[in-house]
């Protein structure tokens, strides 16, 4: 059962490869074969769930070339990563149904295709890994894919977004190769567990400082990659510019992986993460969460706008996991869950309004109700999702979080919650009644609703915002949310773990 | 002071680069800065594995054992490299373009995107 774990790299390289070489030959031939490759990852991650649950203190591991644990890499999947395989996945599903359709305007459409591949290999290979440098590697992988998607319309907003996000993001990696380095000339090795082991048994008196100085460098680095406030400057500009489906991987699960699961795997199973390091994250998650939503209220641009939406919250998320009660850390994990469903939903409705009449304008558009039922469904489902409204899965997640900060005694931090959600609750009711359901000043008589293809992705999505609440029922949150909060809970037994299965 | 002036380099070249990237207006300037601070982290990940008065870590029949410098940041060094590389093309890439749609490698003038 271990075998099917490097698959999730595997498959998505080979999609992207063969794309490359034989998809200028036939539109037809790259649809299916993406889409199979994201349908089989998607299946995977199901079956890796379910293996997990039986297996032996919930890990699995895989020697890459059968080298033992601290000399070769190692794989290692445990509840953590099958969250983030599972939304991954099941988003990249989705966005991959999308682009059928959607991506018929755009030329060569098979590089499309095998740039898409590349950045799944990158995120999977990012969830899956067990070895330091070889998350560098994949978060590059990812990034560099990224960063060329975003441009990949080549019109001159489209360049001018993705040479900010790359600059950003290149100076993010030094920083994160930078620590790397110096975590590898403290500790001799770049195996995960290896690090946390050898931390644990050293006897120096430095040790302490060394690891907040590492933890600030992680922090700073990964921040500017998932766009915590005073590093977010890059998000609103590439999200908007991307083609829609990018723009829902990317700010769905791209900057979630890249970003929040990196930074939450070495800061608490590693380091084992110190009360400061927790509050600077808890004053990270507030500040993103008021700055992305205040920024959010005066937008007219949809995509701009779900855009901050996403920096805020990711407040949420970061706040929820910085409270570090177990309460805090199942609100924040499963926050992250909901956001990448009803964020790409958000997106995938943007890029459906943009392709039927052209304009991201909100007061452009309207009275769409009727002319395109469907996507207006979606679009109110995912809008009602992000502001909390109950039932759906977005209130929940709020709600456990809120509940956190006061059982924590963080009182403010639980009014900060409340009041950007009635924000984000106004602001969504803005795009309602201009975009969908208000009064249009334009002619809007020859649309139509989209393709099925760009429907289909919407509705399992919109079907994803109104049930994933019943993960919270007693008996299955048992089976799969209390083992995540778990894994953050035990913090570096992480590595015992991992090294009694090598 | 002697064994420290190596990692000082790192650190000045580091903050060269920093400079350029934070500073100047000019798009290949900054591409120039971003190249800078790869290679001084990449000098820095030689350094950690380096050793005085060592060898090469090739071992093969008729050589000696002797202190070796460690051979593992060389290889992430050159992983790095052609990391660096494939950024670096796709940053030039992109100016090349956005040169074609505004007429200048001058940042401040290039500004569609606002709010």
């Amino acid at each position: 059962m271990n075998n099917i774990i490097p698959l999730f790299v595997i498959l998505p390289l080979a999609g992207a490869f063969l794309n490359s070489l034989l998809g200028r030959f036939s539109k037809l031939f790259s649809d299916i074969l993406s889409n199979i490759v994201c349908i089989l990852t998607t299946f995977f991650s199901f079956v890796i769930l379910f293996n997990l649950n039986l297996s032996p203190n919930n890990i699995l591991t895989y020697r890459v070339g059968g080298w033992v644990a601290p000399i070769g890499i190692m794989l290692v999947v445990d509840h953590l990563s099958v969250l983030m395989l599972l939304t991954v996945n099941l988003v990249a599903l989705c966005c991959c149904i999308y682009s059928i359709s959607y991506m018929e305007k755009y030329t060569d459409k098979w590089k499309y295709y095998a740039l898409f591949m590349l950045m799944l290999a990158g995120m999977n290979g990012v969830i899956i890994t067990g070895d330091i440098f070889n998350m560098y590697v994949f978060l590059e992988i990812a990034a560099i894919a990224s960063y060329a998607l975003v441009a990949f319309g080549c019109e001159s907003e489209e360049l001018e977004a993705s040479f900010k996000y790359l600059v950003l993001g290149s100076v993010a990696s030094a920083i994160i190769l930078l620590s790397i380095a110096l975590i590898y000339s403290y500790v001799s090795s770049l195996n995960l567990a290896d690090i946390s082991l050898t931390l644990s048994n050293m006897v120096d008196v430095n040790k302490v400082y060394f690891i907040k100085f590492i933890s600030l460098l992680l922090i700073v680095g990964f921040g500017v990659k998932s766009a915590l406030v005073p590093f977010h400057s890059w998000l609103p500009d590439a999200h908007q510019s991307a083609p829609a489906p990018i723009s829902a991987m990317s700010s769905g699960v791209l900057i979630k992986t890249l970003g929040i699961y990196a930074m939450v795997r070495i800061l608490f199973n590693i380091f084992g993460v110190g009360q400061k390091i927790l509050s600077i994250i808890v004053i990270l998650g507030l500040l993103s969460m008021f700055v992305g939503v205040i920024l959010a209220l005066y937008q007219w641009d949809y995509k701009r706008l779900l855009a901050y939406h996403s920096i805020s919250q990711f407040g949420y998320i970061i706040l929820g996991i910085g409270l570090a009660t177990p309460l805090g850390i199942l609100g924040g994990l499963f926050h992250l869950m909901n956001h990448s469903v009803f964020k790409s939903l958000l997106f995938l409705t943007s890029g459906a309004t943009e392709y039927t009449l052209g304009t991201r304008d909100l007061r452009k558009m309207g009275e769409l109700n009727k002319k395109m039922p469907l996507t207006t469904f979606s679009a109110l489902i995912g809008s009602m999702s992000i502001s909390g409204v109950p039932p759906f899965n977005g209130f929940w997640s709020k709600l456990i979080i809120i509940v956190a900060c006061i059982q924590a005694k963080q009182y403010f931090a639980g009014f900060i919650a409340t009041i950007v959600s009635f924000l984000t609750l106004s602001s969504f009711t803005k795009v309602l009644k201009y975009g969908f359901y208000g009064k249009s000043e334009v002619d809007h008589k020859n649309i139509k609703e989209v393709p099925g293809a760009m429907v289909v992705p919407m509705i399992i999505l919109s079907l994803c915002c109104i049930f994933m609440g019943l993960l919270l029922l007693p008996h299955i949150r048992q089976y799969f949310l209390d083992n995540v909060v778990n894994v953050l809970q035990q913090g570096t037994i992480y590595a015992t773990k991992v090294f009694e299965l090598r | 002071m002697n064994q420290y002036l190596p990692y000082i380099l790192c650190l000045i070249l580091f903050l060269i680069g920093l400079y350029a990237v934070l500073v100047k207006k000019n798009l290949i300037k900054i591409i120039i800065g971003l190249g800078i601070i790869d290679y001084s982290l990449n000098l820095f990940l030689v350094l950690v594995g380096y050793k005085k008065q060592s060898i090469f870590p090739i071992l093969s029949k008729d050589t000696q054992i002797q202190p070796m410098v460690d051979p593992l940041p060389q290889a992430l060094v050159l992983t790095a490299i052609v990391i660096g590389l494939a950024v670096t093309m796709l940053m030039v890439a992109i100016a090349i373009r956005l040169y074609e749609k505004y007429g200048t490698f001058d940042i401040t003038q290039i500004r569609k995107l606002k709010g």
